[in-house]
């Protein structure tokens, strides 16, 4: 007898060999490596073993080219978004970069009046970062999305030289259905609308502030990073075509945001610096750092201009929603002077509410 | 929020604007607040509406940002430019310009520019990265100037040898006497820098009562502390006083901080001249480190062009920073000068008068010329 093996033997060896590699290959690295971008097996082993095992939906698991997409069922037509993700650090009280991917995507879209369905992933990876931290974010990115009732369809990865890029960079894009005869603009606004928010301004742009540790400040506030579409529903159901314009304050905050709809509408905005919801560790934060509030980031919060009859409806519905449990009637619109917003101060006093001129900079004295 | 609300309580500070408005009568009284912190105050709350029409607000040089002069914020760029430096600076000064772009622009194109919130984010800079220079950009009056003194003193004692301080900290008072010494200037008192105080104590302003013949009180920066201060300049006017007050008392003694103040005498020294912008050269009004301590001043480790750049024609900051000018009086505040295309300085900090005036008080500047425009 011969130890050798026989064709058939070594044909079947072969044959399992191929069909373990076509599987997916075995993600090893604790770390990613450039070759995770080659487009070749490593990066296949990084694409099934932390994106496709954890996102799986019927319209991702083909992986092919592009996701194809049951065409919409309703009137209303769609609203499609994008946004990038760059938050340093990538993990913060509250949240982590890929809970805000998906909910600033969803709240984009919900701004729109439009019911979020699909989101896209792309990912930018430098060399280097830890797997774990990914499949982290990955985890928190599927639950977010779960939670927002959307789903991953399609995505992308790359990886780029270590010093090229700051760990991970995020972006999604969304697709969603607009319910028929909903037309939310910016430039919609009318003299004698309500201004209302739905809660708290403040507590993302402190939580990430105070994650940075380079102010050696401590606090309990965490990020408000939420999905808003449910409390979009709740609202134009309450007030329907009274809802002129709606906005998230993200970036640049509600100053941005009311600025944007003052210019666009070309109406004023008056604030009544009394009636802004600021939580006590943001208002502190902001008193040793020299910032406004009205400057700071929110991802979980949003901005309603309401026809003055359908203000009261409106502020019940958002009061009812977990969302919105500290809604605030903050202002009005009025005519002059178009594009400015102007705070009347709790002493009496006015001023002038801009954008943001370059970075929150904290003063010095 | 306590130690911030009671400050800001509405009806008292009704109670204390009334007050002003029967001190003040139909007198025109000019109150020159010396700090870009009261500045700054005054335009957030929108103190200056609640002021009689007679009770004028002048802003003063006590913005740190907005007095330094084009040439050092070149020598500042110059040094960030090198390879092998680290340069620290507060954050304020990313955007002032020099002759030639800001550290904002070095930093775009290349110089390692970091932001810090204390000069000593900059040793620990300069510890975490032995094999690179720290410099650490010092601006401020004497409410900074101890910070970098102590700084100073911790690296000497550590041996930090690739720490060095660019030092430009400068002190209020040869500006106050130049603003005072300044022809065309008509001031009725002043509101007294509530920081700078709380280091150098109220003792040093007696010469402005006894010699100019004015008042002084050192204001606290909550809207309350404005309004009460404002009201007690009044006061004396009315009795016909000019004394030194301390409304700030539950933060300002008479004698300030002597460990501060050791601190700055055992590190600096007053140069002979030092350039304000808009100002120009004030006698004994800059500080430089002492000579022992040259291992760790930027200016003795690293060449600077050291050349004095003019201020921009167009700029009027000079101007405003003596209380000549309003903020809305300059030439270009505005249209070429604004907090995104600053010309001056006072355009760049929120403590500076253009920058606070073009923030929060535009609305009241286009009401004013509406009514105006409506009667003529």
């Amino acid at each position: 007898m011969s130890d050798k093996p026989t064709l058939a033997e070594t044909m079947a060896r072969i044959g399992r060999a191929s069909e373990r590699r076509r599987s997916a290959p075995p993600l090893r690295e604790e770390r990613v490596t450039l070759s995770h971008g080659s487009g070749g097996k490593a990066s296949h082993a990084l694409v099934e073993s932390v994106f496709a095992a954890e996102l799986s939906n019927p319209l991702l698991d083909p992986l092919d080219d592009s996701a194809v997409l049951p065409a919409p069922t309703g009137a209303g037509g769609l609203a499609f978004t994008t946004d990038s993700y760059v938050v340093k650090p990538l993990f913060f009280p509250g949240g982590d970069i890929g809970r805000l991917a998906v909910h600033g995507t969803v709240n984009d879209l919900a701004m729109a009046g439009a019911r979020p369905l699909y989101v896209s992933l792309g990912v930018i990876l430098e060399e280097g970062f830890p797997i774990a931290d990914l499949r982290r974010i990955v985890r928190s990115l599927r639950q977010a999305a779960e939670e927002a009732d959307v789903r991953v369809v399609t995505g992308d990865t790359k990886v780029v030289e270590r010093g090229k890029a700051d760990g991970v960079y995020l972006n999604t894009a969304g697709i969603g259905e607009l319910r028929a005869g909903v037309r939310l603009s910016a430039a919609a606004a009318r003299p004698g609308d309500r201004v209302l928010v739905s809660g708290r301004l403040g507590d993302h742009g402190v939580a990430i502030l105070v994650a940075r540790a380079e102010l050696e400040l401590e606090s309990a506030v965490e990020s408000d990073s939420a999905p808003l579409h449910g409390l979009v529903a709740s609202l134009l159901a309450a007030a329907g075509d009274g809802v002129h314009a709606l906005k998230d304050p993200t970036r640049g905050g509600l100053a941005t945001a009311l600025n944007e709809i003052a210019r666009a509408s070309a109406v004023g905005v008056r604030l009544d610096e009394a009636r802004l919801p600021v939580g006590v560790e943001v208002r502190g934060a902001c008193e040793i750092l020299g910032i406004d509030p009205l400057h700071l980031a929110n991802e979980g919060k949003l901005v309603a201009l309401v026809a003055p009859e359908r203000a009261e409806a409106a502020l019940e519905a958002l009061r009812a929603h977990p969302l919105g449990r500290e809604a605030a009637l903050v202002g009005e619109v009025v005519e002059e002077p178009p594009g400015m917003v102007v705070l009347r101060t709790a002493l009496g006093g006015r001023r002038v509410v801009d954008m943001l001129a370059g970075d929150a900079l904290p003063r010095i004295c | 929020m306590k130690h911030v609300d009671e400050y800001r309580d509405p009806s008292l500070a009704a109670a204390l604007v009334r007050r002003i408005a029967a001190l003040a009568g139909d007198a025109r009284v000019q109150i020159m607040e010396v700090c870009g912190g009261h500045t700054h105050a005054i335009y957030k709350h929108g103190l200056d509406q609640l002021l009689p029409e007679g009770v004028e607000l002048v802003h003063g040089p006590g913005c740190p940002v907005c007095v330094i002069p084009m040439g050092r914020v070149d020598d500042a760029i110059h040094i960030a430019r090198r390879p092998e430096v680290i340069f620290a600076t507060y954050g304020d000064m990313m955007r002032v310009p020099g002759s030639a772009g800001c550290l904002l622009d070095a930093k775009a194109a290349g110089a390692d520019v970091r932001v810090v919130y204390s000069p000593l984010d900059a040793l620990q800079l300069a510890l975490r990265h032995p094999e690179r220079e720290v410099v650490f950009f010092a601006i401020g009056f004497e409410t900074t100037a101890p910070a970098t003194a102590v700084t100073l003193q911790r690296a000497r004692a550590a041996g930090v040898g690739n720490f060095s301080v660019f030092c430009n900290h400068v002190t209020i008072l040869p500006a106050i006497k130049a603003i005072l010494d300044s022809p065309g200037m008509r001031l009725d008192g002043f509101l007294g820098p509530g920081h700078v105080s709380t280091v150098i104590g109220t003792e040093p302003y007696r010469w402005i009562p006894e010699r100019y013949r004015l008042p002084i009180v050192v204001a606290g920066f909550e809207p309350l502390d404005v309004l009460q201060s404002v009201a007690m300049l009044l006061e004396q006017l009315r009795d016909g006083r000019r004394e030194v007050e301390n409304q700030y008392a539950r933060v300002v003694s008479k004698d300030g901080n002597p460990r501060a103040l050791s601190a700055i005498a055992e590190t600096m020294e007053l140069r002979p001249q030092f350039e304000w912008r808009g100002l120009g050269f004030i006698g004994q009004s800059g500080l430089r480190l002492r000579r022992e301590l040259a291992a760790w001043d930027a200016e003795a480790r690293f060449e600077v062009p050291g050349a004095r750049i003019a201020d921009p024609k167009s700029c009027q900051c000079g101007e405003v920073l003596k209380g000549v000018l309003k903020p809305w009086q300059c030439r270009v505040f505005g249209t070429a000068c604004t907090p995104e295309t600053p010309i001056g300085t006072c355009m760049v900090s929120s403590e500076g008068a253009c920058a606070a005036y073009y923030t929060y008080g535009r609305y009241e500047l286009r009401r004013q010329a509406e009514t105006v425009a409506q009667h003529p």
